[in-house]
């Protein structure tokens, strides 16, 4: 079986079904993170997952025609710099470097709880992105050939 | 006390697993053993007898609630070992390139 | 406050770095030797203005008394902060302005600045952090940089020892997250200040366990000597600035700066404590030297002197009085400053000449004046002839280990001095002005690595100035009483 072409008919079916029900569970992570366990590191962990789902089920070649790995790589170094302008944004308000700066609003609201969705949002990003980006590197690794970079 | 003494053992199998074993990938798994067995015991540290999940929810009084922090702490804990033990696997890819073997008896080009 | 900047700008950069440079490397370049002149420039104003008080910076605004949560997170900078951070901008500044033309041949160049700068980010991280996992978690930041950083030239060799150095610093810190929680079970707080409040109260046997767990933890991030066996392969093989960088300031900041910390401003006044860090600094001191003395590598020497010479750190900080610890401060400060001096010349031999073997380098004063001329003042320094720097950092823990009542560390730490002056005097026969081998050099250097080996040289004069009695009591004394004065630490930190 040629390993860059998926699998079965049958996995690649089921995949095409489910995996969207795997996006919207690590988004509902990510969005409650501040309502119940979670956050942004485990809803990134369980979205790359839901990508690397698909690389397994369809091969390298459908991922490198479905998506574009150097987007994902810009969106990763972004999110990282936005957490960092968040951050900044905390000292100019007063307060300390990351401190909570928009208003608290009600408990067990979806909107409340200042910066902490939008921190959960961008480490949700970051954190899927460079988990598949780190998987497609591994994978395109190529273990017989030798001597390259 | 039984749950820290197995706590313990789990680490002393992945320390064996790191001395012993020959080859890369035994060798990476074992110290994901080992981290495993530390943050379970960072998590059994927190446990407090009656306690009740750390979270406030609506309709439910708060009574005691087992230590919130070193859930906080395992989880840094855990995304610190997903990095390393990503780059470990990526030096092992690169080292089959280069010598042709897993196994770390043979890969010795550097010594005295 | 200045004090979250030192390790905002860092990170910033290497996030931008990672952004903005797809195909235009000079950015990455430019970027980062920006931020490191910025750095360079806080943490000698912190130093020169800042060091005689303690100052404390709550992140995200969390202040102890102000809500009913024992929990905060600190950045404290004290005197030995503010010179520990010194020496890191200091070497980071030469290593960077080296490495513009050493990496410029190796693919692709921004992800050498870009990880660059996260190694500095956590070693900044390590040493103005006053919590003890906030520690932890950049001393893995820096770690991950170093272990990336060693292998990234290429070849097999590169990846071997980085294989090596990454299993056995993961072991360490493991173990390190051991002591940590089981300190906080005990203790149920995480900031440094106040585990040394509540240690006292607590039974001994926790303090020798966990003592005993840091001290091998951080032991092998310092390479003493036990712990010693990555510290050869990882700093021989990595790329010269890296090597500079690692053998400079990352043992230094990563494993002396936290024992320091944690065994003298945390842990009580243990003597146990004390006399192992007595036998493991004179056993790293002859045996690193004896090592060093039948190598014909040129890195891998001084790998070992490495080991040999922070060996010289730790005998000072066991002595445990005024003069010891002063001693072992400014031998933190020279040794980096010549280690990194002597790592980079070896790297301008191999980018000259193509080769680190002491037998192939000949007669080089003629060819390669700057390196030969840098390379002698370092040996110099490093053998402990005065007026370098070597030489009174070496005599002050000398005198100190008489005056404490221990002339038998003093004699091996007098016969490490004469071994070392034994090896450096072979790199000079052989390697500066031995029988001429080469007529010419294969690739000249350029003026970024001469400028940043003429820098660390003028360096190595300069600071032996801190020594004359009256900029001492400036800019060493107040590091010293730092160091010794626990109950001053606990006091300035909690405010009470």
């Amino acid at each position: 079986m040629n390993h860059s072409n998926g699998m079965t008919l049958i996995v690649r079916t089921v995949t095409r079904l489910s995996v969207w029900l795997i996006f919207l569970y690590g988004i509902y992570i990510i969005l409650h993170g501040h309502l119940s366990p979670g956050g942004g590191f485990a809803g990134g962990v369980i979205i790359a997952l839901g990508f690397l789902n698909v690389m397994l089920a369809y091969g390298r070649g459908f991922i490198q025609r479905w998506l574009n790995i150097d987007f994902m790589k810009d969106i990763e170094a972004s999110m990282a710099a936005l957490f960092l302008a968040v951050g900044i944004l905390g000292i100019s308000f007063g307060g300390g470097f990351l401190a909570n700066f928009l208003s608290k609003g009600a408990l067990f609201r979806l909107l409340s709880g200042g910066t902490i969705p939008i921190l959960n949002i961008l480490i949700g990003l970051k954190v899927a992105m460079a988990l598949f980006v780190v998987v497609w590197t591994l994978a395109i690794m190529h273990l017989e050939e030798g001597g390259q970079e | 006390m039984t749950v820290y003494i197995l706590c313990f053992a789990v680490l002393l199998i992945g320390i064996y697993g790191v001395l012993v074993k020959r080859d890369l990938i035994k060798i990476i798994l074992a110290l994901g053993i080992m981290g495993y067995a530390t943050n379970l015991m960072i998590i059994l540290f927190a446990y407090r007898k009656g306690g009740h999940y750390p979270i406030l929810e609506k309709g439910r009084e708060v009574t005691a609630m087992v230590d919130p922090l070193p859930q906080a702490l395992i989880l840094t804990s855990i995304v610190i070992e997903l990095g390393i033990t990503a780059m470990l696997v990526a030096l092992a890819i690169r080292l089959y390139q280069k010598y042709q073997t897993f196994d770390i008896t043979k890969i010795r080009r550097l010594s005295g | 406050m200045i004090l979250p900047f030192f390790v905002i700008i860092p990170l910033l950069a290497a996030f931008l770095i990672a952004l903005i440079s797809g195909d235009r490397e000079d950015w990455a370049a430019i970027l980062s030797i920006l931020s490191v002149i910025i750095l360079l420039v806080l943490s000698v104003y912190g130093f020169f203005a800042l060091s005689e008080t303690t100052s404390i910076y709550e992140m995200g605004g969390w202040q102890v008394g102000h809500w009913k949560l024992p929990v905060t997170i600190l950045l404290v900078q004290d005197a030995l902060s503010a010179f520990v951070l010194m020496v890191v901008s200091i070497i980071a500044l030469a290593a960077l302005i080296f490495a513009v033309q050493y990496i410029r041949h190796k693919n692709p160049t921004w992800k050498f600045y870009a990880l660059f700068m996260l190694m500095v980010t956590g070693m900044n991280g390590v040493i103005i952090t006053g919590d003890i996992f906030n520690l932890y978690v950049f001393m893995e930041i820096a770690l991950f940089a170093a272990y990336a950083l060693v292998a990234f030239g290429g070849q097999a060799e590169e990846y071997e020892a980085a294989f090596k150095y990454a299993v056995m610093g993961s072991i360490s810190s493991t173990l390190i997250l051991v002591g940590i929680g089981v300190l906080y079970s005990a203790t149920s707080t995480l900031t440094i200040a106040r585990i040394a409040e509540l240690l006292p109260g607590l039974s001994p046997s926790l303090t020798y366990w966990v003592g005993g767990i840091f001290i091998a933890g951080f032991g092998l991030k310092a390479a003493t000597m036990p712990f010693h066996a990555w510290l050869p392969d990882a700093h021989s093989s990595a790329p010269a600035p890296i090597s500079a960088m690692l053998s400079g300031v990352l043992i230094k900041a990563l494993g002396i700066y936290v024992l320091i910390r944690l065994f003298f401003n945390m842990f009580a006044d243990y003597p146990v404590f004390k006399t192992i860090f007595l036998i493991l600094g004179s056993i790293s001191i002859l045996i690193g030297s004896f090592l060093a003395l039948g190598q014909w590598d040129f890195k891998r020497l001084l790998a070992y002197s490495s080991i040999s010479q922070v060996g010289y750190i730790l005998l000072g900080l066991g002595l445990g009085t005024y003069w010891g610890v002063l001693g072992a401060a400014f031998h933190l400060f020279n040794h980096a400053l010549f280690k990194a001096l002597l790592f980079l010349n070896a790297g301008s031999v191999e980018v000259a000449l193509g080769t680190r073997n002491l037998k192939e380098m000949g007669k080089l004063n003629r060819i390669m004046p700057v390196t030969s001329a840098t390379s002698m003042v370092a040996s110099l320094s490093i053998s402990g002839i005065p007026p370098f720097n070597g030489f009174f950092s070496k005599l002050i823990i000398i005198i100190a280990a008489v005056q404490a009542g221990l002339p038998f560390y003093a004699l091996v730490a007098v016969v490490g001095s004469l071994l070392t002056l034994a090896y450096f005097m072979k790199v000079q026969r052989y390697g500066f002005y031995g029988e001429k081998i080469h007529d010419q050099v294969d690739t000249p250097i350029g003026y970024g690595m001469k400028t940043a080996m003429l820098l660390l040289a003028v360096l190595c004069i300069v600071t032996s100035l801190m020594v004359i009695p009256g900029v001492l009591e400036k800019t060493l004394d107040p590091i010293a009483n730092v160091i010794l004065n626990r109950a001053e630490y606990i006091h300035s930190v909690l405010g009470r």
